[in-house]
């Protein structure tokens, strides 16, 4: 099989980078190794509204709910509520993974991309040192593609650009180690994404409930790498649920790695080019990804589509997407791993002072941003470290 | 030896991210060890649901 571009991986990332790319005329094959798109879910599902809208027109199928805003609790349970306009990147919808990966496919497949299921990329293939595209299995038969671009959208387990000698491995310090339950409870508000902080709680993360209506949320935590052993996050999140939602009702139950290494140095190759989780663009702070690896993915199809007709793919051709990309989604990446670097050894006093400082302070209508400065400004010694970044 | 639990494995592939020696391959509902491991235990570690497990034998 021959085509323009291969895309190893139909997440959010590679249905984007394909939709793009054939609505711009590229013959485009997009690769699942799994038999169904948008499953197993690995993922809180939570996402902001208006940049969602900017990349796709929301779909009530795909909504399980909309939020008003956040609430942040420190460990001794004093709260902090922002309205959900400023609250970033991981609230206003929450998802529903499932069909919303799907729908992205589908939005590929019209746009005249050829997606494979339960296909599994197994390597590159090389002719005289030049990639010529990917070797891969369909439903367990051997089968070439021949591309002069692969796109590695193949999420944290990424192989793509392993595969291209780019180092993708995370340090345990660099990932999150996630679990989650889909959890019916009354207690559950239905209004508001909540996020839990303390080290007892989620060391290096935090417990998170993002409602999907009607008394359902998915109910998860991230620990850090560095802080978890083996089991941890399931440990705690069953020790979580069991305090504040004793009566809840497990309907399902997730797992997951979330890459917050922040940009790392490369995520180009000759004929190679990583999208989302793949090329580590989730944001170190909050652990979405969604819209990192859709935009990273409207990049990548752009890109590719101006330049596979011209036959410049090597890796310095393709410096292009490293700029675009870095200048863009890179900065908020890069800025909110210096910040989650320091964050995550802070002591359950400090995350309590730190929250106490905005005592009386009008923060409703703060970004993450915003909310950093001000407590710059409430806290000069303990942020002392933090300033530099807060400009 | 690494050894996988697969009664216990979620397959959400943190392993393989984390993996230095890229020995871990996530193949839909299965993780598969090849012999590139150096069974340096950092998958163990993060695993989430605690399905990995290192035999001692291989640690000394």
């Amino acid at each position: 099989m021959k085509c323009d571009l291969v895309v190893v991986g139909a997440g959010p990332a590679g249905s984007m980078t394909a939709k793009v790319a054939a609505e711009a005329g590229l013959n485009v094959v997009m690769l699942e190794k799994r038999q169904e798109i948008g499953d197993p879910v690995r993922c809180a599902e939570g996402v902001s509204k208006a940049a969602l809208r900017e990349l796709v027109e929301p779909d009530p199928v795909w909504v399980s709910a909309e939020v008003k805003g956040a609430r942040i609790r420190a460990p001794d349970g004093t709260e902090i509520v922002i309205s959900e306009d400023r609250a970033g990147a991981e609230v206003g919808y929450v998802l529903e993974r499932k069909v919303f990966d799907r729908a992205l496919a589908l939005d590929a497949a019209e746009a005249g991309a050829k997606v494979m299921v339960k296909t599994r990329a197994l390597g590159l293939l090389e002719e005289g040192g030049v990639l010529t595209g990917v070797s891969a299995q369909f439903v367990g038969e051997s089968l070439k593609i021949e591309a002069p671009l692969v796109i590695g959208a193949d999420g944290v387990e990424s192989k793509v650009g392993r595969w291209a000698g780019i180092d993708t491995a995370l340090k345990p310090k660099d990932i999150e180690t996630c679990a989650q339950f889909l959890l019916l409870d009354e207690g559950i508000d239905d209004e508001y994404c909540e996020f839990y902080l303390g080290n007892e709680i989620a060391p290096g993360g935090y417990v998170w409930s993002f409602p999907k209506g009607q008394s359902i949320a998915n109910v998860g935590i991230g620990v850090l790498g560095s802080k978890a052993n083996s089991g941890t996050p399931v440990m705690l999140l069953r020790e979580f649920v069991k305090k504040r939602f004793p009566e809840g009702k497990i309907l399902e139950m997730m797992v997951g790695g979330v890459p917050v290494s922040g940009p790392i140095e490369t995520t180009t190759a000759d004929g190679i080019i990583l999208v989302g989780d793949a090329a580590r663009q989730s944001d170190p702070i909050t652990g979405g990804g969604i819209i990192n690896a859709m935009r990273a993915g409207v990049l990548a199809g752009d890109i590719a589509a101006e330049l596979v007709p011209k036959g410049e793919v090597d890796k310095t051709s393709l410096q292009v997407y490293e700029k675009r990309w870095r200048e863009t989604i890179g900065k908020s990446i890069a800025r909110n791993f210096a910040v989650k670097e320091f964050f995550v050894d802070l002591t359950d006093d400090d995350l309590n002072r730190l929250t106490h400082s905005l005592d009386g302070i009008d923060i409703a209508q703060l970004d993450l941003r915003g909310l950093l400065k001000v407590l710059v400004r409430q806290n000069p010694k303990l942020l002392l470290k933090l300033r530099h970044l807060i400009v | 030896m690494l050894l996988v639990n697969r009664y216990k494995c979620g397959y959400c592939g943190a392993c393989v991210g984390v993996c230095p020696a890229a020995a871990l391959e996530l193949v839909e509902t299965w993780i598969e060890v090849n012999d590139d491991c150096i069974s340096c235990g950092r998958c163990t570690k993060i695993c989430p649901l605690g399905a990995l497990e290192l035999t001692k034998e291989a640690q000394a």
